[in-house]
């Protein structure tokens, strides 16, 4: 990724009026409009914009991937051809060959059934007519290229076997197969942590200048774009908002769309701590393991030790950040303070032991602890509507009667900044920001002391992101709430902890004063994980 | 789901749209309500008894009352039989009355004696699917069985619906031992042989129609709870199904209302194959001789006398006609239904 700007040269690829549509039920849905944009040989070109953008929508028609499209209307000239008018043989020649995608889920984008070494070798055989022994080799060097170590034995993988970031470097070798001229990248790294997602971006660099190909970038991380884009689109509901060369659009941005987006950065600090705050919840020696059974009478011969000996202490109105990369407990570790999950050690809420307490014992204690989940598509029950979402909690646990209930639950909705008109629409009728206000709000009601927010912002785009942390701020000082806050993004962390809690693979690597170990971390690990998410 | 009149939800009201595209299924629907609904009045449609007789300017339900001959003037203190040429005359002639009979003057077990040729006797203009080889008017037991056939299956597809439901819910919910213990349980269960039984049964008791349905009911349960134990088992990892749990529901209650309503879908497609198969089982068991007992209207029946009776060909084509349109029906219903639950399905 030179960042010399060479605009004499022929454009690799040249996009002009694109529009496409979507027709659903007769109707027509225009997903991009008329945008234009352009890629000279060896350079990137980075699409930015929000979920629902059309950017990925605009790279995947370049290769006319999308079956259940109206056929896209205006120009794709790929060197001098417009690839619209091409028929369908021309198409499958380019594919994989002149083009090569990258896809941005490494778990699905991969056949579960196939070994990685017919994977590759498919295009290989495909595009290059090679033999079995040729695509072989040529396998093996491009697994060597995209770092995979000890290629030889991974030839005969399957993709289960892989962790995420070798999959997606497989999909590169796989898009790199035939050294293509234009590289699709939809979101890369997006499903990966950030030290992965970091070396997969230097390996894309490394690879454009070893290979001289053009790489048009797909991301909503402003982060990740700044860093390796020449040129960069704006994209804002199908339109390009903005389209500039990368130093001068982070600089000076014009559109006010784009200004909103750098602005997006989740930024401000804690609310400042009262010092005689009363300890809520302490927990001793924490431990979830769950046992590995061998032979014929099951005996455990190990554990799987999810979450490891685990001590915190958290006062009221204060918050504790738990940050880690996936597969690190986090999200165990919530649940097992919740008790939704078994575990061992001690778990004490307001002075009171909650460990051995029964589900009927329990019941009076889950008003107190409440939890909001990431996914908020998946947290709310889809055939109950917003008022039967909130109330449910309330019945259970006889707040209110059936006359002031609704009351309550119109001023909870205001508290979460949604109108009382919510009340009777169903939560596919949201976006996912309101969706996790609804969350909020379900917790909320119950005036819960403790509230476990498991990656609450990470579905979500980036300006909902620090609205949703503003709320959250603004609900901590009205009603000294104190949060558990687990995340894998630093950014967001920072802008609302007082404690931080470092884990990797069960284990806390760091743990203190949030402020203190954001400015001098200890630990390695911990340092690595700073420098990925903040070196921009 | 469960308030599908009062307030449909948008998808419900969706899969509601995508039944009514499949037209085969809409129609085959209608049409099955209809003939089920017909069936159900059976004894107003096929009857040896008149609907009504008025008598000297005197109304007589003789469908539900007996009545003597003597009330119309007769001569014997015996039950007043109208098809009798005396009786019609007693009451139109003597009486100055009317008789209004039902469309088919035969019920499923009056014997037609005056038949024109030895039974099984061809159809005529006086049985139009003719007799079968007791003298019965085939029509008429063609109308009385398939009200049976019907309600067998709708209780029996009901009740072993509920129970499949609730055994599946409870495996998938738990999972662990329960599901282990129940999942051996079944696998020895569904190797019994229900025919045996049956046949021992036979022999023990006379099988009526409710102990046919105990029966079967004790083994047909069993379909569904595959389908419903996995979709608990996936429903209770759902977060929403977390979230109820960590507001403090109770387990039966968050396996009633947030994790059924997603095994209602298998539920539901499911169904109307279930009734078919309850119809088909009904019917072979009939056509063996160990279902309803002797003498009550059955389809399995009336194939065992087609087959029986090769000369008549009435007889074995109505059986085949009747069955075929009545399956053929279901299995349109649920085609339209499974079209109408599967999410890929565009409009």
């Amino acid at each position: 990724m030179t960042k010399t700007s060479t605009s004499s040269s022929e454009p690799l690829i040249q996009v002009t009026d694109l529009s496409v549509s979507f027709n659903q039920q007769g109707q027509i849905t225009e997903a991009v409009k008329q945008i234009s944009f352009e890629i000279p040989a060896g350079q990137t070109l980075a699409l930015v914009g929000e979920s629902g953008s059309g950017k990925s929508v605009s790279a995947l028609s370049i290769l006319r991937l999308l079956p259940q499209a109206e056929p896209p209307s205006g120009q794709i000239l790929y060197q001098g051809r417009d690839l619209l008018q091409a028929d369908e043989a021309e198409m499958r020649q380019l594919r994989g060959d002149r083009i090569g995608v990258i896809f941005q889920e490494p778990m699905t984008s991969l056949n579960p059934l196939h070994t990685i070494d017919k994977q590759i070798g498919e295009t290989l055989l495909l595009h290059k007519g090679m033999n079995s022994k040729q695509a072989r080799e040529r396998t093996l060097e491009l697994l060597d290229l995209v770092g995979i170590r000890d290629p030889e034995q991974r030839l005969k993988s399957y993709p289960h076997e892989l962790s995420g970031g070798q999959r997606q470097r497989v999909m590169i070798a796989m898009a790199l197969a035939n050294e293509p001229e234009l590289l699709i990248a939809d979101e890369p790294t997006t499903a990966l942590d950030v030290t992965i997602a970091l070396q997969i971006l230097e390996l894309l660099r490394e690879l454009q200048q070893k290979l001289g190909m053009a790489i048009l970038l797909i991301s909503h991380d402003l982060n990740i774009v700044r860093r390796y884009a020449d040129h960069v689109c704006v994209m804002h509901q199908g339109r390009i908002v903005e389209s500039n060369n990368c130093a001068a659009l982070f600089a000076n941005p014009q559109a006010d769309y784009t200004k909103m987006l750098l602005d997006a950065e989740p930024s401000g600090q804690p609310l400042a701590l009262t010092d005689q705050a009363k300890p809520l919840l302490s927990t001793n020696q924490l431990k979830v393991w769950f046992p590995i059974k061998q032979g014929l009478l099951h005996r455990v011969v190990d554990h799987v030790k999810a979450v490891d000996g685990v001590n915190i202490t958290l006062r009221q109105g204060e918050t504790l950040g738990v940050v880690g990369e996936s597969g690190s407990g986090k999200t165990t570790l919530g649940l097992a303070i919740l008790r939704l999950i078994g575990s061992q050690g001690e778990i004490r809420f307001e002075g009171q032991s909650i460990q051995h307490l029964n589900q009927k014992q329990i019941k009076p204690l889950r008003r107190e602890l409440q939890v909001v989940f990431q996914d908020p598509y998946g947290s709310l029950s889809p055939r109950m509507t917003v008022a039967e979402i909130i109330t449910e909690g309330m019945v259970i646990h006889g707040i209110g009667d059936s006359q002031n209930r609704q009351q309550l639950v119109i001023d909870v909705l205001c508290e979460v900044g949604l109108d009382a008109d919510a009340l009777h629409r169903y939560p596919h009728e949201f976006s996912g920001g309101q969706r996790q206000r609804i969350a909020i709000a379900r917790a909320l009601v119950l005036k819960p002391k403790l509230i476990i927010l498991d990656e609450p912002t990470s579905a979500l785009d980036r300006t909902v992101q620090s609205q949703i942390i503003e709320l959250l701020r603004d609900l901590q000082a009205k009603h000294q709430l104190s949060y558990i806050f687990i995340s894998h993004d630093l950014a967001v962390v920072k802008a609302l902890s007082h404690q931080l809690l470092v884990m990797r693979a069960g284990e806390v690597v760091e743990q203190g004063e949030a402020k203190k170990l954001f400015e001098q971390p200890q630990d390695r690990y911990t340092q690595t994980l700073l420098q990925a998410a903040f070196s921009a | 789901m469960f308030s599908i009149t009062a307030r449909l939800s948008p998808i419900n009201r969706r899969r509601l749209e995508r039944f009514k595209q499949n037209r085969r299924g809409y129609w085959a629907l209608w049409l099955l309500t209809g003939l089920f609904v017909l069936s159900l009045g059976a004894e107003l449609i096929a009857n040896e008894r008149p609907l009504l007789v008025s008598h000297q300017q005197q109304l007589y339900w003789t469908l539900w009352n007996d009545y003597s001959e003597v009330t119309f003037g007769g001569e014997f203190d015996t039950q007043a039989d109208f098809k009798d040429p005396y009786m019609k005359e007693l009451i139109e002639v003597e009486g100055n009355g009317w008789i209004i009979w039902p469309p088919i003057r035969y019920r499923y077990d009056s014997i037609n004696y005056d038949l024109s040729a030895p039974a099984p006797s061809p159809p005529t203009s006086e049985n139009w699917l003719g007799t079968d080889d007791q003298g019965r008017d085939v029509l008429a037991r063609v109308i009385y069985g398939f009200r049976i056939s019907m309600l067998f299956a709708l209780i029996l597809t009901g009740a072993s619906s509920v129970i499949g439901v609730i055994a599946g819910a409870v495996q998938g919910y738990y999972g662990g031992k329960v599901d282990l213990i129940f999942q051996r349980f079944i696998e020895i269960w569904s190797g019994l042989p229900v025919l045996f039984l049956l046949i021992i049964l036979a022999s023990i008791v006379e099988p009526n129609f409710w102990w046919l349905l105990g029966i079967m009911l004790l083994f047909s349960w069993m379909q569904l709870v595959d389908v419903v134990r996995a979709e608990f088992l996936r429903g209770r990892n759902l977060e929403y199904v977390r979230a109820a749990r960590a507001l403090g529901l109770s387990n039966r209650l968050i396996m009633f209302r947030h994790i059924l309503p997603n095994a209602m879908v298998a539920t539901l497609t499911f169904m109307p194959f279930i009734f078919n198969g309850s119809v088909v089982t009904l019917t072979a068991l009939d056509f063996l001789g160990f279902g309803l007992p002797p003498g009550s209207p059955s389809l399995g029946e009336l194939v065992a006398q087609g087959k029986s009776n090769l000369h008549a060909p009435w007889l074995g084509i109505t059986a085949f006609m009747v069955l075929s349109i009545m399956l053929t029906l279901l299995i349109f219903t649920g085609e339209a239904v499974r079209d109408a639950f599967d999410p890929r399905k565009q409009l």
